[in-house]
């Protein structure tokens, strides 16, 4: 019964969409204009309706109702409850279905709150975004329906990814799906205003803090998914250039770039086909993205669907809407005004310079992931792996950190080459400093890791310069959102740069008793003993390790045998110390009763997701202080009216 | 009005000579790390048939044959032998600890280097997510599990 419920909701938002699109195209005709009225309150409607319905799914997963075959082939009676409600998402229809959720609350959000974009443009707006969704629904409708009923019910479920069962499940994949579809919003934005010919600094204010929302979830859910690998896996790296990692890299880079290019936009109005291009772009990499972790062509804990019409579907919908943008771009580019000009040396070119080496970052993930997808088509084996990315890509974000000391120290329209030398002094004595330092003390330290680890601190001064000599009370506080965030670009930098100077690696078969030395770390292997799980049962070894005479502490790495399926999988241990992580993971014992140990030390790893989430909060700020900014200026205009 | 408007569209030109630059020198930069870093995917047929890659980091895949698998003295180094659906064969060394579902019988992918005798040190065995896993490089020329389970 909920399952017909969930899935006429599911049809009903569906036709909501249609009607947005053809209520929102014709109310812009002239002379509709009691049309645009209903827009608003339709868009709203859709995305109560979706959101019902994928509250129906999660309720029929909590209940694990197994005359549903998406709950059936996924789910399981026993499973803790956590990944009964989270794995509603942990397959490809339910994800899909939250995809398109995403995209129709973002748009009735945009209906609800939206004040300041001319209402012409609103309607286009809403009207774009409901013609994304439509596609989405027809892909959901037609090609993956999370409600289709089994039968005859099966009496037990086929339970979920054991490798999917671990908290992050419920929070890495809704605030990657905020902003990655939340960047649709910026797509729309973009959409509506070449259909309305309203590009300009007052477009750029109302798209801004939309952008600004979805780019937070973004960075958090990278962040978070991050660390979900580092810890699940087992392997100790942090980010692999695994396709379904670029999958979500490529929008954060396009949306980075589009928050740089968009200030610029409306502080001083240039940047426009730019600034709309790059709105484009980036929910065209989401697409993409999509499509890649989505169509079954990689092979991933990510890719769930295995039948090839739907990946040709989604293939389909996104060169429509890629196309489709493109075209209406090339067709009113001209239209578009050109922006104000400005000196080579100014806050404007560093923006630039910023949007230039992030779009060509882009670039180089973009080959470097759909190039052997590409070549494989053809026929021709080839795979591209972490020693590309690290070549190509290093280099140039080490430039962009470089960059960014400046940047934010430089005058909007023009500035002084002697004065900003004048005020890049000290970050860059201190990154010749550190560089210096790290020679003499790590000799051998490759020179990527070598040149990040000297140019973070000089970021991370650079990143708090703006408010020298400012009164900090007075200081607005988006200005701090972009201090806290290009600091915690600064932090993060050096963790990576850290991990991969400094960190040890030891790996052992030891026995009970036996006493390894891991980097600074004396460790005592106390025993392995059996553990029962709720659906799980594990061997787990219980090795106490300290540093120096420092406290002694326990570390548990588990070996676990989930019971249906039934999948062995590894659990590490981790201990945070303020330096740094000791990490370990245990792999097979032996007939001779010994046990393999796999330990990392990895100095100031955690700064990196300390980092991604500085550079979040950061955004958080922003966003608040460009909301105030907001208001007040409103309310300053309403008062001498 | 006409030379701001001039300016303004040198400007754009600049910009745009400027990103045509940017892009060019990052393709070139991609092509060159591309060719040099990109690993191929060699399966032991085609080893067999091309001679060893020698000069560069690949990727083999195949499937673990039954009774190959043995653990060294040390505990932590493993040798297996990768076979496909040829009688070709690819000897593996491993230090780590392997993933999960790794086992004889079953599909892997592994990344390292051949060395000049023909054995393949690995550098890393690549994780598959479920029992079922087959490497889609092989799949794809048609090769099934129940082909190459010997």
């Amino acid at each position: 019964m909920i399952a017909e419920a969930g899935l006429a909701l599911l049809w009903l938002a569906a036709s909501l969409s249609l009607l947005q699109l053809v209520l929102g195209a014709a109310a812009l005709r002239p002379g509709n204009d009691a049309l645009l009225r209903v827009v608003r309150p339709v868009a709203v409607a859709q995305g109560v309706l979706i959101g019902l319905s994928f509250l129906a799914l999660i309720w029929l997963f909590l209940r694990t109702d197994l005359s549903v075959k998406l709950v059936a082939q996924n789910s399981h009676s026993l499973k803790p409850w956590l990944y009964k409600f989270a794995g509603a998402w942990g397959n490809h229809e339910g994800s899909m279905l939250l995809w398109v959720t995403v995209l129709a609350v973002a748009g009735a959000g945009v209906a609800l709150f939206e004040k300041r974009l001319r209402q012409d443009s609103l309607i286009a707006t809403l009207a774009a975004q409901a013609a994304i969704g439509l596609g989405f629904y027809a892909y959901i409708l037609l090609a993956s329906n999370p409600f289709d009923r089994l039968f005859p019910v099966p009496l037990e479920g086929n339970g979920l990814n054991p490798l999917l069962q671990d908290p992050g499940l419920a929070f890495h994949p809704p605030t990657l799906y905020f902003g990655y579809v939340g960047i649709s919003i910026a797509f729309s934005f973009a959409v509506g205003a070449l259909v309305t010919r309203d590009v300009g600094p007052a477009f750029a204010r109302a798209m801004r803090p939309w952008v600004l929302a979805a780019w937070i979830f973004l960075t958090l859910g990278i962040t978070a998914g991050s660390y979900w690998a580092y810890y699940e896996l087992g392997w100790g790296g942090w980010w692999f250039w695994d396709p379904v990692e670029n999958a979500s890299l490529m929008p954060w880079l396009a949306a980075t770039a589009l928050l740089h290019s968009v200030t610029v936009l409306a502080t001083r109005a240039g940047l426009r086909a730019w600034t709309i291009m790059l709105a484009v772009v980036a929910f065209s990499m989401s697409m993409i993205g999509t499509f890649l972790v989505r169509s079954g062509i990689l092979t991933s804990v990510h890719a769930f669907a295995v039948d090839p019409t739907r990946g040709a579907f989604i293939l389909v919908l996104l060169a429509f809407y890629i196309g489709g943008a493109l075209t209406l771009f090339g067709l009113r580019v001209r239209y578009v005004k050109e922006g104000s000009t400005f000196e080579i040396v100014s806050r404007e070119a560093s923006l630039v310079i910023n949007n230039l080496f992030l779009s060509v970052i882009l670039g180089l993930v973009f080959i470097g992931t759909l190039y052997p997808l590409v070549t494989q088509a053809l026929g021709h084996e080839i795979s591209v792996g972490p020693p590309y990315f690290n070549t190509a890509i290093g280099p140039i974000a080490l430039a962009l950190a470089a960059v960014m000391t400046i940047g934010p120290m430089m005058r909007w329209r023009r500035d002084e080459l002697r004065a900003l030398a004048g005020r890049v002094a000290i970050p860059a004595l201190l990154s010749a400093a550190a560089l210096l330092l790290v020679v003499l003390l790590a000799p051998g330290t490759g020179w990527l890791p070598l040149l990040g680890l000297a140019i973070a601190p000089g970021v991370a001064v650079a990143s708090i310069a703006p408010l020298w000599r400012r009164n900090l009370r007075r200081t607005p506080l988006f200005l701090y959102g972009m201090v806290v965030a290009h600091l915690g670009i600064a932090v993060a930098l050096f963790g990576m740069a850290s991990d991969s100077a400094f960190t040890r690696e030891t790996l052992i078969a030891a026995r009970p008793g036996q006493i390894i030395e891991a980097g600074p770390f004396h460790i005592r292997f106390l025993g392995v003993e059996p553990v029962p799980g709720p659906n799980w049962t594990a061997v787990e070894a219980r090795l106490e390790a300290r540093r120096g005479d420092g406290a002694p502490f326990l570390l548990t790495p588990q070996a676990r045998l989930f019971d249906s399926p039934p999948t062995p999988t590894s659990e590490t241990s981790i201990q945070t110390l303020w330096d740094g992580q000791l990490y370990v993971a245990i792999g097979e014992g032996d007939d001779q009763g010994r046990w393999q140990l796999r330990f990392w030390w990895k100095p100031f790893v955690t700064l990196i997701w300390g980092g991604g989430v500085m550079v979040a909060f950061g955004g958080l700020l922003a966003l608040i202080g460009r909301l105030m900014r907001e208001r007040r200026f409103k309310r300053e205009e309403e008062v001498p009216a | 009005m006409t030379i701001r408007r001039m300016k303004a569209k040198t400007q754009r030109l600049i910009l745009l000579g400027l990103a045509l630059v940017a892009v060019g020198g990052a393709i070139l930069l991609g092509m060159s790390a591309m060719r040099d870093q990109a690993s191929f995917f060699y399966a032991p047929a085609d080893v067999a048939r091309q001679g060893l890659p020698l000069d560069r980091a690949v990727r083999i895949g195949g499937m673990v044959r039954r009774g190959s698998l043995h653990r060294q003295p040390d505990g932590v180094t493993i040798n297996f032998v990768v076979g496909d659906e040829t009688p070709a064969t690819i000897n593996v060394t491993y230090r780590g600890i392997t993933p999960d579902l790794f086992r004889e019988g079953s599909g892997v992918i592994a990344e390292g280097r051949f060395q000049p005798n023909g054995a393949f040190v690995a550098s890393e065995i690549l994780a598959k997510h479920d029992e079922n896993y087959m490497p889609p490089e092989l799949t794809r020329r048609g090769i099934h599990q129940t082909d190459v389970v010997r």
